[in-house]
Order: structure tokens, then sequence, then C-alpha cells
């Protein structure tokens, strides 16, 4: 297998990673809105709180994107 | 599929001299460095509108002040009353980052030729920020705290076999935060633009390729592109958000020390 073909399956498979951390960043919002709907008054407060899980599920799922870029177009 | 119509995503963040040649001195202006100008000028526009302090505030002077006690009631939760001080390199970076990635998206490629660069979507741009961002971090906590800073990494009640465990693990997480705010600043502004750009091609590939199904993508595309701007005018918002809520958490942890 030559070399490009092989950058392009890598890409391809770190991009599963993607779907991975799509999954985490699901799971937060939907953890967020599920007990939000059951206690709404305090759901403001805990806003903060739902962006820095949202940042760091995100972070890995770049990561992953990052790694697609760099076997794409660095290796 | 068409062979010289290879999609190239990468060009739109290529850094191109706009005076003299790259390998010549190390201060070049490039397209990045006007870019960044223009921020600065905007950002400067905005909050000149809302200087005049009026005791009954114009609509300008509001929004000016809403961003200002945005971000010092941000601090003042995270940190605590002594947030205050921090209130201007937090501002900076979140004024900063919000504009430079809302500038990136905005549509004046109409006018042909002015089509934006994104600043924040250079690597050296947002590690910058956050080396800074850590570097006050370390600066405060060494300074206030001395060598106790270093009881950061030591959680309380945890016996001595599972600290041993803990410590280089926490150690470890500490030293990778200013890598991990400018990584995901740069990869979410990249990934945004990829996504457009591909999409954009498949536009102008359709038009290109003639026939029923042709039209077809490219509309199917240019519904997609609308909704994905849409998505990424958010995460613009969110990414300047993010990168200051952290700053301000990380200098919580500088401060107050748990």
């Amino acid at each position: 297998m030559d070399l490009e073909a092989a950058k392009v399956i890598g890409a391809g498979l770190a991009a599963i990673g993607v779907g991975a951390a799509a999954i985490g960043v699901g799971n937060v919002f939907g953890s967020f809105l599920e007990s939000a709907i059951r206690n709404p008054a305090a759901a403001d407060g805990q806003q903060g709180r739902l962006f820095i899980g949202f940042a760091a599920a995100e972070l890995l799922g770049l990561i992953a994107f990052a790694v697609a870029m760099i076997i794409l177009y660095a290796v | 599929m068409a062979a010289e119509s290879k999609i190239d995503p990468m060009h739109q963040f290529q850094i191109q001299p706009l005076a003299g040649n790259l390998d010549g001195s190390p201060f070049v202006f490039t397209n990045s460095a006007l870019w960044m100008l223009i921020v600065l000028a905007l950002i400067w526009l905005f909050m000149l509108g809302g200087m005049k302090r009026q005791l009954v505030p114009s609509r300008w002077q509001v929004a000016v002040e809403g961003v200002t006690s945005f971000i010092t009631s941000m601090l003042s939760t995270n940190v605590g009353p002594e947030g205050r001080k921090y209130v201007p390199w937090v501002f900076t970076v979140f004024m900063f980052i919000l504009f430079a990635n809302l500038i990136g998206m905005m549509p004046f490629a109409i006018v042909p030729g002015a089509h934006p660069f994104t600043v924040t979507s250079q690597f050296t741009v947002t590690g910058v920020m956050a080396i800074i961002s850590f570097g006050i971090v370390l600066v405060v906590g060494l300074w206030k705290h001395k060598l106790h800073f270093f009881s950061l990494f030591v959680p309380k009640n945890t016996p001595f076999a599972l600290k041993l465990l803990i410590v280089p693990i926490e150690f470890v997480s500490f030293m990778v935060r200013p890598f991990s705010l400018a990584l995901r600043l740069f990869v979410a502004m990249i990934a945004g633009h990829i996504l457009v750009e591909v999409f954009g091609s498949f536009v102008v590939g359709g038009i290109n390729a003639g026939g029923v199904m042709g039209p077809a993508i490219s509309l199917l595309s240019f519904v997609f592109i609308i909704g994905v701007m849409a998505l990424e005018l958010l995460v613009c918002a969110i990414q300047a958000y993010v990168f200051a809520l952290l700053t301000s958490l990380y200098i919580n942890d500088a401060v107050n020390l748990h």
C-alpha cells in the first residue's frame, strides 16, 4: 500500500474519534437539559459548568480531528 | 470525478505577506497582521462608543457596560473579590477572540479579494494568548504562595499510596493546560472553516458538473452551508467564552489554591 492511500485511510479512521466525541458532548448537554427541566430555577446558576464540561468534551474531539489533519497533511 | 479540481481547504489559512517576502526580515506585514489591526480597530470603536459615561446610558453604552460587567461578574464568581485585578487581561482575551472569530466568519468576499483571515486559526496566535494566561497563573501563584503553590497538586485527605499516584497525574494535567487552551480554540476555528470550505467547493463543483444532479447537490450544499455558518457563529462566541472562563478558573487555582 503506498503512502498516499495509507494517509487517506488513516485520516478516515481518525475521524471515528470525532464521532465518539459527539457522543460525549451530547451526553454533557443531555444531562444538563434533563436536570434543568427538573429544577429550572437552579439551572441558570450552573450554566458556567455546562460550558466547562462542553469545552472539555469538545477538546478531545478536536484532538482527534487534529490527528486526522496531521496524518493527512503533515506526515 | 474531476481530477483537476482538487479541493484545497488549507489555502485559506495560508499566511501571505502584504509587503516584502517571508524569507526576508522576521518583521513582515502579513494578512494575519492586517486582520489583527482590523480587529483592534473594531474593538476600539466599540469601546469608544460606550465611553461617554452618560447618567442615563445610550444603547451603545449599555452594550459596552453589559460586556464589561459580564466579564467582571464571571471573575468575581470564579475567583472571588480579588478577581477584579484580572479583569483587564480576561476582558482583552474575550474581546479579541470574539471579534477575531466573528470577523473571520464575515462574508466580505462579496467584494472580490476581501476574503477575511481568521486570526485565531493560527496556533501561534492562540498559543501566545494561552502562554500569557498560564504565565499569569504561574507568576501569581508562586508570588502569592511561594513554594506552598505546589500543594495544588496534592489533594487533601488521601492515603499516601494514592498521593504518589495522583501527584504526577495532577502535575501533567496542570502542565497540559496552556496547550489545551490554545489547541481548543485553534482547532475549533480550523474545523469550522474547513467544513464550510468543503461544502463551498461542492457548490461550485455541482454547478460545473451540469445535468440534473449537479445543481441539486449545489443547492443542498448551499442550504447546508447556511446551517453550518449559523452553528459556527455560536461556536465563535462559545470558544471565546470558554477561553475566558477557563483562564479565570486557572487564576482561581493560583489565587485560592482550591
